[in-house]
């Protein structure tokens, strides 16, 4: 169980594997591009680009929305993620892993525009085993979903979203879950399906997307990240722990 | 404007396994080569971020851009097709190297019964052990004529393995390398399967066990276990694939060129002969037309049928009446299997692409159908492939799918669950075929395919006889839970299952009931030559790439012969 000593080089480890000197190009050219930062444990905080940070992480540690617009949406987003994966005591929820300000960043880029989607119409609406079928980008379902998530709040229990307690906001995620919200362009499981996607993604991608922060979720999870290899590992009988890395910092 | 470039030797449209063997042996001969990649060009040297789940796994960084073309999908002819607007069900490949770059590795030989099907079955089960709706039908070449291109195709890409699978064909010579490490993991398999009275045997590997130097010339290094292999390109160059093998081997020759960003949009024809291809720059939307003596189609399953299509040749299959070729047999897979939840926790993030064991007991004829109601069957694997987070979250049946109970068992189980999966065979089925769409269009304004395909009562009886033979296994490794896959209904083009697509351009003996012959040549064009899983006339148990790798050494050697003797090589 003990956890294994991973500080030896990425070129050390090459010669060792007997990997011609070829794939160095390949497979060597990392920690050098990205050098500078967080090569030893204690920096497990803050991967170069990150938002999230605790410590002294300079710019790295300014923070704010790319996509939306009004903070009341955005908290709203980032309740409906907490509910899906709250925090308790394994470790953070959604928001202390920062999956918000992760989605609202994907939101803003590729993926909310749904740039290598095939969006040409006509449109028409298909059986569920013919998948995604709506004109709409992925960035307008979420906010027309959150506006609902809203509107829903005031309807059911006359008041706002964040105002309610967990079970109340669970009833309301639970009916866009079951298809019972009406939604303009999209079926609401649909866009249900999506946010807890959404939300999963964010607390385990690696952090240089803006979430996972200081790779809690990996840690959770027992998931190592972004390791040079696990040659010598492999054939352990015992669980082996070790402290994540991400793409993003120097190995 | 179109530009009318010079006239080469071979055109092969894509630069996939298939374009990559194509070009490296004809360029060999001295044949001037041109391959026309609608994707960019890439190597090891871009995979240096790759260990990145998100980018590349979840958001398909190396797949097919879907908002320049896709396909339109339909369960039957009574729906109407609509496009598969995101990527799903299979990870279509663009860029050098196709989906070659980002496959896992597991090598296989479709079984001597695969390529003799119908003529075995009637033989052993007479004419009617499956109803005149499954279009099954031996392939026109036997596993022995195939056997030699199976070694090219194994020796080329250094495969490690072990010749210890009794239900296998025979082999001429042994793997050329190694299999891989037999993991704590693998080992409970082994254990299990081999207490049951099964065959365990390593799972046949391009994923290198050791560094391996082929016959070309071309260095492949030993993989690492990294556990980013599937839907990524290996940073080692470990995981053989065409970009480290076959186009280096023919661009050293000096008769090959890849022209990047060129979208082939039609197969030039005159009278019975085809005269070279028109593309697009992707670019500029420039128009050009590659001259050329000979035309491989090497672009996939399911851009080779289309070509065909939009090029008017070959007879479209109709299922109203049976007749015509092209876009007949389409067939997909069926993925039976169990999950089993266990006490302790296990490595489970550790692993490569083609890790894994496999026992073959009920896949091909290895079991008596004789009582059963349908034929062929799967082979069984435990593969260690490195479980990432955001897309494992195995979970026991009856937790919810999200909120506090979610977090927990899913974080607990994440290394405490494995799973053994079934490759179920498909059998081609009258009603499931490749045509064209007649609303949707590509950006060059070319109709889309259309894909019309479900799954058949075959496939829900081998998968529900599957799945309950992975149960026992999972069971006798000593899980607390087992949870059986549920049993199939409609096929859903929604969560993904293989890019083992197969079917719609395939090979016979018989013009009437083929495509291609035995050399991978069209029936109606002795220059043009298709090559990939299209070929296949149905679905085995396996992965296809061995299969499809030996095709296209069975295709070179036909396009040699072809520059210089000319004429139909069938
Ligand atoms: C995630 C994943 C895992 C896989 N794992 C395995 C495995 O473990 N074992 C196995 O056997 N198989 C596996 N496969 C399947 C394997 O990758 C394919 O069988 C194989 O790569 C097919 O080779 P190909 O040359 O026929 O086609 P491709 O590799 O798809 O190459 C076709 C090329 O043609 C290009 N092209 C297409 N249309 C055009 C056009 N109009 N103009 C110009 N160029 C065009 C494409 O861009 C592409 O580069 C896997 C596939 C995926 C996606
Ligand atoms: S598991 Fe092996 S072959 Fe696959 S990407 Fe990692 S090092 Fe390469």
């Amino acid at each position: 169980m003990a956890e294994k000593d991973k500080n030896f080089s990425r070129r050390d480890f090459l010669k060792t594997s007997g990997i011609a000197t070829g794939a160095l190009i390949g497979g060597g050219i990392i920690g050098g591009l990205i050098g500078a930062n967080t090569n030893t444990k204690d920096t497990g905080t803050d991967a170069p680009g990150t938002s999230g940070g605790t410590k002294e992480s300079s710019s790295s540690s300014v923070r704010g929305l790319t996509f939306f617009k009004s903070m009341a949406e955005f908290e709203v987003l980032s309740q409906a993620t907490e509910r899906i994966f709250p925090e308790d005591d394994l470790g953070p929820g959604a928001i202390g892993l920062s999956v918000p300000y992760f989605i609202d960043g994907q939101l803003a880029g590729s993926y909310g525009e749904n740039s290598k989607e095939y969006m040409q119409g006509p449109f028409f609406e298909g059986e569920p085993t013919q998948g995604y079928q709506s004109r709409l980008k992925r960035n307008e379902m979420f906010q027309q979903g959150i506006q609902l998530m809203q509107q829903e709040a005031q309807s059911r229990f006359d008041t706002k979203f964040v105002d309610l307690n967990g079970e109340q906001m669970d009833e309301i995620l639970t009916a866009f879950q079951d298809n019972e919200i009406k939604m303009r362009g999209v079926e609401s499981q649909f866009f249900f399906r999506l946010l807890r996607q959404a939300t999963l993604e964010g607390a385990y991608a690696d952090p240089i997307y803006g979430g996972n922060t200081n790779m809690d979720g990996w840690r959770m999870k027992g998931f190592p990240g972004h390791q040079l290899a696990y040659i010598n590992d492999i054939e352990s009988e015992d669980f082996v722990e070790m402290d994540p890395k991400s793409i993003g910092m120097e190995h | 404007m179109v530009t009318t470039l010079e006239s080469v030797d071979v055109v092969t449209v894509g630069v996939g396994w298939t374009g990559g063997i194509i070009a490296a042996e004809c360029a060999k001969e001295g044949l001037k080569v041109v391959g026309l990649e609608r994707g960019r060009e890439r190597g090891t040297e871009d995979f240096t971020m790759v260990h990145d789940e998100y980018r590349y796994a979840v958001r398909y960084e190396l797949m097919q851009d879907l908002s320049k073309e896709t396909i339109t999908f339909r369960n039957n002819r009574k729906q109407r097709a609509l496009p598969m607007r995101q990527l799903g069900s299979f990870l279509l490949g663009e860029g050098l190297g196709g989906a070659g770059t980002h496959w896992n590795g597991q090598t296989w030989r479709f079984l001597p019964y695969d390529f003799e099907i119908k003529t075995m079955t009637d033989k052993k089960y007479g004419a009617n052990k499956l109803s005149a709706d499954y279009t099954i039908q031996d392939w026109g070449i036997t596993y022995d004529e195939l056997e030699p291109y199976f070694d090219r195709f194994e020796k080329t890409a250094g495969i490690s393995g072990e010749d210890k699978n009794p239900f296998w064909g025979k082999r001429a010579n042994g793997y050329p390398t190694p299999p891989m490490k037999k993991t704590p993991i693998l080992q409970r398999f082994e254990k299990a399967t081999t207490d049951l009275g099964l065959t365990p045997f390593m799972l046949p590997s391009a994923n290198l066990s050791e560094a391996y130097e082929n016959p070309d010339g071309q260095k492949i290094n030993a993989c690492q276990y990294c556990g980013f292999c599937e839907r990524f390109g290996c940073e080692y160059g470990a995981k053989t694939s065409p970009e480290i093998t076959v186009v280096p081997a023919a661009k050293e020759t000096g008769n090959f060129e890849v022209k990047f960003n060129a979208n082939v949009v039609e197969v030039m024809k005159e009278g019975d002969k085809v005269t070279g291809v028109r593309y697009y720059d992707t670019v500029t939307f420039e128009e050009f037309i590659q001259p050329a003596n000979v035309v491989v189609l090497t672009s996939y399953v399911m851009n080779n049928a289309k070509l065909l299509m939009v090029s008017d040749i070959g007879q479209q299959y109709d299922p109203t009446t049976g007749q015509g070729t092209l876009g007949k047999n389409y067939a997909y897979q069926i993925l039976p299997g169990a999950t089993g939840f266990f006490e302790e926790q296990m490595n489970t993030f550790m692993g490569a692409g083609a890790l894994g064991m496999s026992v073959d007991d009920f896949n091909g004829d290895a079991f008596d159908h004789g009582d059963l109601n349908f034929i062929h069957g799967a082979s069984l694997s435990m593969t260690q492939t490195g479980s990432r987070p955001i897309l494992s979250n195995p979970t026991p049946p009856d937790t919810p799918s999200w909120g506090a109970d979610f977090k927990r068992a899913s974080i607990e189980n994440y290394t405490r669950t494995l799973g053994v999966g079934g490759q179920g065979a498909s059998m081609p089925h009258k009603e499931n075929f490749l045509a064209l769409d007649s609303t949707y269009k590509d950006i060059y304004g070319v109709p889309l395919l259309q894909l019309t395909y479900n799954f058949t009562d075959q496939d829900r009886a081998l998968h529900s006889y599957i799945t309950e033979k992975t149960s026992n296994i999972v069971k006798e490794m000593g899980a607390k839970t087992v949870a059986a896959r549920g049993s199939i209904s409609d096929y859903d083009i929604v969560p993904y299952q293989t890019t083992h697509n197969t079917g719609g351009t395939i090979m016979g003996a018989d013009p009437d009931t083929s495509v291609v012959n035995n050399f991978l040549q069209h029936w109606d064009a002795e220059n043009l030559f298709v090559v990939g899983a299209g070929n296949f006339a149905h679905n085995g148990g396996y992965n296809p790439t061995g299969t499809v790798g030996a095709l296209a050494y069975r295709c070179a050697e036909g396009v040699i012969r072809y520059s210089r003797e000319g004429g139909s090589l069938a």
